[in-house]
């Protein structure tokens, strides 16, 4: 087994996640940290769901923003995806989703501040750059053949209506569906910083000791993800999408002057703006590359790959939970229960919950990444395996897990950890801003010292470091399926 | 052991039933060939017979093989006595099999013509080379009774006959579903015809000819 080149890249990824494990800071520094567990997981089992319109308030808000931002960017992404075969465009949305919301929320916090307006856009425009690649993704698999064939003089609109979005629709319908439970959790920690969302309320019943808020926020939120194919319907969707803007809340008014001053002084680089050339712009790059940038990727790096490997490896280990090789009907349902719960936990959330627990080291980021991800890697190699048929004869146990179902599902597995590698080094670079010494820690800190400029080339570094993941990413999946291909399917 | 017998064995897919009611007994050390057209229901019969008499711990042959092809033709082969061996002695053999392990598999390939193929994966192998390996695990499994669904429908000539010998000797018992009618008479004891889910022809084969096995078809 071991020529297999999967096999060898796995074990090129464990090895280096061991070594980076050596450079990485691990420890608990809080008094008692398990006693914080204890008092959080009470609030879990007696949440205190009496501060009703607060919580009311929390969820419909949560809701208000998801809602306008996915369907914002739904619409855009669309419209983009039509023209998805010029570079400009294709490199566009490489960029703007390469850049977490947070941080597209930290820039229009400068200068639209706390108006609705800049959790909207936050969540719009990388949505927009997802939903567009995604979208034109689709567009291609769908056949060409019906197009061919139209009459001449269709015309281009009536065209790709009946041929190409006719039979993408269910998919795009689909892709759009998965997205809007995204779009939930991240209108969630939108509140951490300062939206008037779930992560707000839930920051402060932290902040007052809580437990018994902070148990209810939580369970709400579960209730609200694990029903949403209950409540969207398709036939409701235009009702939500019109009543949404409206309960975004005011938020505080836009003061026009901070948004020229934002583009005109804030993020113009310091030395250029004060005058000293390039010379000085030169050397002003070089510091902040040497003494925060670096730290920064190092510290990112680190994180992204030691949590890559412990995603997996969770992921491998809770699969069988939700599949039903291993599991009947009732092991089956707790299954689902508990990987809905871990892919619904937004990773900023738990960091969040997990520091405050065990205090600041790289200890709660890792577990955090690997919980989520890991839940959402488990839950679709569970669905996965699910469409095996295996042989009568087939053994149990060990046996099935280890002969049988692994060996067939383990290339789907690495193409969706490669996949997941590019978003698990976003959030990780987002989580500096809870304290840990990533690329975000460095990005905050110079918006807390009202450098822009500095923030804004930090958010540009993190952006070319993801797409940089990506584009290797892209490239082992390519590598990796044509030996897939080969060996896996039958 | 006891004759094998199926008493009014019926098989359904949802309210639609494909199968029976039939009964059939099988004698100790017969070797029995199925044979009709596709979608007769031999397929539907061998699993009855599975499910049927699975604390005889029957060794299988599927249709469609039902190998991993990501692993190695030895792992394949070896999975057939899984059940033998404890869990960790599994675990170690999938990272690196065991010499005594090897020494019994790697003859078993040579005699099927596919030892140089013992660690490459099955995913890579032909059509022909996979239904030797999959004849391989069955044989590797051993027991008293094996139930093969169109064991040799890949191979030709001397190779299908090769692999017929191997499987009616390894095997005392055997049900083998058959569209080959020349190699059903000349490897088998006994044939039963099926057509429409029911038994239209029950005969010794030293009685047949391939003529008389044509109004099936």
């Amino acid at each position: 087994m071991w020529q297999s080149a999967t096999v060898r890249t796995s074990l090129g990824f464990i090895a280096l996640a061991i070594v980076c494990a050596f450079f990485a800071d691990f420890q608990i520094s809080t008094h008692d940290p398990w006693q914080e567990l204890g008092r959080l997981m009470m609030g879990l089992v007696i949440p205190d769901f009496l501060a009703v319109d607060f919580l009311g308030e929390a969820l419909l808000r949560t809701l208000a923003f998801a809602f306008v931002g996915v369907g914002l960017g739904a619409f855009v992404g669309l419209l983009l995806a039509l023209a998805f075969h010029s570079t400009w465009v294709r490199t566009g949305c490489a960029f703007v989703r390469a850049i977490h919301e947070l941080f597209w929320a930290l820039i229009f916090l400068q200068f639209f501040g706390l108006h609705p307006l800049t959790g909207v856009l936050a969540i719009a425009i990388p949505y927009a750059g997802i939903f567009a690649k995604v979208y034109a993704e689709i567009f291609d698999e769908t056949d060409p053949q019906p197009s061919r064939v139209l009459p001449q003089g269709s015309g281009r609109a009536a065209g790709l209506a009946f041929t190409r979005l006719s039979q993408a629709w269910p998919h795009l319908v689909n892709y759009t569906s998965y997205r809007l439970e995204c779009g939930l959790r991240s209108s969630a920690v939108l509140g951490f910083v300062g939206m008037p969302t779930l992560g707000y309320y839930l920051e402060s019943a932290f902040a007052q000791g809580l437990y018994g808020s902070v148990g209810a926020l939580l369970i709400l939120f579960y209730v609200l993800i694990a029903t949403l194919r209950l409540w969207v319907r398709p036939r409701l969707l235009p009702f939500y999408l019109l009543a949404a803007p409206f309960l975004l809340g005011s938020g505080l008014p836009i003061v026009w002057s901070n948004v020229s001053r934002f583009f005109t002084q804030d993020i113009v680089p310091a030395p250029l703006r004060n005058g000293e050339g390039i010379g000085g712009f030169g050397a002003w790059l070089l510091d902040l590359l040497a003494t925060q940038a670096l730290p920064g990727i190092w510290n990112t790096l680190l994180l992204t790959q030691i949590a890559l490997v412990i995603t997996g490896a969770l992921a491998m280990v809770l699969f069988p939970l939700i599949s039903r090789h291993f599991t009947g009907r009732v092991g089956g349902t707790l299954g689902h229960i508990t990987l809905v719960v871990m892919r619904s936990t937004p990773e900023y959330l738990l960091a969040f919950i997990l520091l405050q627990l065990w205090g600041p080291s790289m200890l709660p980021a890792v577990v955090a990444l690997a919980l989520h991800n890991g839940g959402i890697i488990a839950h679709l190699l569970g669905q996965r395996s699910n469409q095996l048929t295996l042989r009568q004869d087939a053994p149990h146990g060990l046996d099935r897990y280890v002969y049988e179902v692994t060996p067939r599902v383990y290339g789907p597995f690495l193409a969706l950890l490669f996949y997941r590698w590019e978003i698990i080094m976003r959030e990780t670079a987002i989580l500096g801003i809870l304290g840990i010494a990533t690329l975000g820690f460095y990005v905050d800190s110079a918006i807390q010292e009202i450098r822009f400029d500095r923030a804004l080339v930090l958010i540009l570094i993190t952006a070319l470091l993801n797409i940089g993941v990506d584009v290797l990413a892209r490239r082992l999946r390519a590598r990796l399926r044509l030996r897939h291909n080969v060996n896996c399917e039958p | 052991m006891n004759a094998l017998a199926l008493r009014d064995a019926v098989a359904e897919y949802g309210t639609i039933r494909v199968l029976g009611p039939l009964s059939l007994t099988l004698a100790i050390g017969e070797h029995v060939a199925l044979v009709g057209k596709s979608g007769a229901g031999k397929s539907t019969l061998l699993s009855v017979m599975f499910d049927h008499w699975r604390d005889r711990h029957p060794a299988l042959m599927p249709q469609d093989l039902g190998l991993v092809p990501t692993l190695s033709v030895f792992h394949n082969v070896y999975m057939g006595g899984l059940s033998r061996r404890r869990g960790w002695y599994n675990l170690v053999t999938l990272v690196r099999p065991f010499g005594r392990d090897v020494r019994v598999i790697l003859p078993l390939l040579e005699r099927l013509d596919i030892a140089d193929k013992c660690w490459t994966p099955v995913g890579e192998l032909s059509g022909g080379e996979r239904q030797r390996v999959a004849a391989a695990r069955a044989i590797h499994q051993g027991g008293d009774l094996l139930l093969a669904d169109e064991p040799v429908s890949a191979l030709d000539g001397p190779l299908a006959e090769q692999l017929m010998t191997a499987l009616t000797t390894a095997y005392p018992t055997a049900v083998l579903a058959m569209h080959d009618v020349e190699l059903a008479l000349r490897f088998t004891d006994r044939v039963v015809g099926i057509a429409d889910g029911c038994i239209a022809l029950d005969e010794p084969s030293h009685r047949l000819t391939a003529q008389d096995l044509l109004p099936l078809y």
